[in-house]
């Protein structure tokens, strides 16, 4: 029961090291880049009707490039703040506000 | 959750999508490698270190629903019946999510347990805590099974690699991320999978959508096919889907069933989703986090039912079988309602596109599973292990002791996932089985947080005798003595063990010994001052918009307005 606040193991914060919106935006982003690629240059006209007409890797690759930006955009305007040692609990630190 | 039959759906997979596929993959465990810089103590690793944002605990929250069982029996549903299906998001889901986030949450986060089966612990002692421990760590082993045989399924249909293999592959790459980044690594992957999936699924939507001719297509296309009529495309009263013969009962059926006893049951009590909260880094953000995901869980029908609707009306094997499919035959193609997303793939989506909707249905499974498995490992070490085998050790060796039970956990599952593989019937029948603790733990957990009266001994006699009345109707309905769908079978059974566990916890507590009035400070409502079940206001918790009463409300305002724009 007693495991969970033991004041001699004060762990060091590294939540600035790893940020996971700044992951998935690389994830969507890749998917994005690469579904604009392929919807530019290289979905065929058979591939097109298939998709009832609509150049969905085209659009969907417009989606996740703009889905990705935002996140990163996101991540930069509201960074994630590593508390200073010492400090615990989370009403110390101000928002990135 | 039905056989997968041998319907040619193997998909044109080319090497682009693969190289998309494989992406994915190197992200999830990158994510597992992440996060195991972390992990230092063992609440990092079973709860992340409380320290988690509303936001990504939010999203956990409901993408650790969003699993293989989840995603194949929702959209086999929405094939079937159509509109209807979207009550077990709207009416049996969000409400028991509002209702945690405001009511439940204070107690589970304010008195610091570290999982469910701890708070019955505090709360009604030993025997009632074993019986929710046990029978919650060993659904969790076999759910985590199941989500791996279908995944395995899945790839076997789609692309062809035999079963052992995908089994074994999607159990190591699980493995590895969860054993090494513990929680964090699931929830931050959950809430990526929550991204794939709707990358993968809302482009497929909007195809299908341009394919039938915009929603007034689909609807004269329902409207016109066979079984189905106009009444698949508002989602009340759903007498096709309940069983229940007249409108009032299924509309009552629905409501108390379906939206009382069934979900609050499952989304109050069921540890898997409760971790989620735990995990955040306050009380506000705790109490925020089912309340949060409950804005996208209302939207989350709509990627995966309406396509399954559009699938059951334009794929050609859907069409041709459909009539036989809902006498409860099979049809000559071989298809089944749990194909439908897959075949709209199939049909519609290019490569490129293909290779994230495969990303998308991987990412929900192997996600289904990490959520099982990490739930399953707290409790196992936590509840089983730490409170009755070995007491008073470091907590490093907890910590050590969680990767083990994540390993060990995973090799069960393997082992659930191959006799799966050759009696289907035996997954379904005990996933059933472990249904019938939800709804009167949920009795339970109610009476023992607002009647300080309740006594220990009424904690576990209650859950037994609940569990068993609905087990009983279940066998009932087995024997077909009631004639009722399955889903009108688990409300009744839900319904039953739910007043049966009031009844029984009321008369039991009159005639045993209540625990002392200090013991209970924290976790019963009238022992414990406002003060404690309060949040901050301050710093992050700041803001209009981070009042979690507040945004209750406007999730229930949405869900109030699509039931009638949808109704």
């Amino acid at each position: 029961m007693a495991t969970e606040q033991d004041p001699s193991t004060s762990r060091p914060r590294r939540a600035g090291a790893f940020d996971v919106r700044m992951i998935i935006a690389l994830l969507l982003g890749i998917y994005g880049v690469v579904l604009l690629i392929m919807g530019i240059g290289f979905t065929t006209d058979a591939e097109e009707a298939k998709a009832a007409g609509v150049n969905i890797n085209l659009w969907a690759g417009l989606g996740m490039t703009i889905a990705a930006l935002a996140f990163v955009g996101w991540a930069r305007w509201r960074p994630i703040l590593v508390p200073t040692e010492g400090e615990e609990g989370t009403e110390d630190h101000p928002s990135g506000k | 959750m039905n056989v997968l039959a041998q319907a040619d759906l193997r998909l044109d997979a080319n090497a682009i999508d693969y190289v998309l596929l494989a992406v994915y993959f190197v992200l999830v465990l990158g994510i597992g490698y992440l996060a195991r810089r972390q992990v230092s103590t063992s609440l990092d690793f079973f709860l992340s270190g409380r320290s988690l944002p509303a936001w990504v605990t939010g999203l956990a929250f409901i993408s650790a629903n969003l699993g293989a069982v989840e995603v194949m029996g929702m959209s086999a549903n929405g094939a079937q019946y159509g509109m209807p299906t979207m009550h077990y998001f709207w009416v049996g889901a969000i409400p028991a999510m509002l209702f945690l986030g405001i009511v439940m949450m204070p107690f589970y986060y304010g008195s610091k347990v570290r999982s469910v089966p701890e708070f019955m612990l505090r709360r009604f002692g030993r025997a009632a805590h074993l019986v929710n421990g046990i029978s919650f760590a060993t659904a969790q082993v076999l759910i985590a099974g199941a989500n791996l045989f279908l995944l395995a399924s899945v790839v076997n249909l789609l692309l062809g690699l035999p079963l052992w293999v995908s089994i074994v592959v999607a159990a190591v790459i699980v493995l590895s991320y969860t054993a090494l980044g513990g929680l964090s690594a699931a929830i931050y992957n959950e809430v990526l999978q929550f991204f794939v999936i709707v990358a993968a699924l809302l482009p497929l939507t909007v195809v299908g959508l341009v394919k039938v001719g915009g929603w007034q297509g689909l609807v004269d296309k329902v409207s016109a096919s066979p079984g189905g009529g106009a009444e698949q495309m508002s989602s009340w009263p759903g007498e096709a889907m309940t069983g229940l013969g007249s409108s009032f009962w299924s509309v009552v059926g629905i409501v108390f069933g379906l939206g009382f006893v069934l979900s609050f049951g499952y989304w109050t009590t069921n540890f898997v989703e409760v971790q989620r909260a735990m995990a955040s880094k306050s009380m506000s953000a705790a109490r925020r986090t089912p309340i949060i995901g409950a804005f996208p869980k209302m939207f989350v029908p709509f990627i995966v039912i309406v396509p399954s609707m559009i699938a059951a009306v334009s794929v050609g094997e859907l069409i041709r079988d459909k009539p036989a499919l809902l006498e409860g035959g099979s049809g000559e193609t071989g298809v089944t309602f749990n194909y439908a997303l897959l075949l709209l793939m199939r049909d519609l989506l290019p490569n490129g596109m293909l290779g994230v909707a495969i990303a998308g249905l991987l990412a929900s499974f192997m996600a289904g599973m990490a959520a099982n498995l990490s739930s399953f490992n707290t409790v196992f070490t936590y509840d089983i292990w730490q409170s009755y085998v070995k007491k008073n050790e470091p907590d490093t060796y907890y910590l050590n002791m969680g990767r083990w039970v994540t390993a060990g956990g995973t090799i069960l599952a393997i082992g659930t996932a191959f006799i799966a593989s050759g009696y289907e019937n035996i997954l379904q029948y005990l996933q059933d089985l472990f249904a019938f603790f939800n709804s009167p733990l949920f009795a339970t957990f109610l009476l023992g947080m607002f009647w300080k009266r309740m006594t220990p001994h009424a904690g576990w006699a209650g859950l037994v005798t609940g569990a068993a009345s609905a087990g009983t109707v279940w066998g009932l309905a087995q024997a077909e003595v009631i004639g009722l769908s399955d889903l009108g079978v688990s409300m009744v059974a839900a319904a039953t063990a739910f007043v049966v566990d009031v009844v029984v916890s009321v008369v039991v507590s009159l005639v045993t010994a209540p625990k002392p009035d200090e013991q209970l400070v924290g976790l019963v409502y009238s022992l414990t001052s406002k003060e404690s079940l309060k949040h901050a206001t301050t710093g992050e918790d700041a803001g209009w918009y981070r009042r979690p009463g507040l945004l209750a409300g406007i999730a229930l305002l949405i869900t109030i307005v699509l039931n009638i724009i949808f109704g």
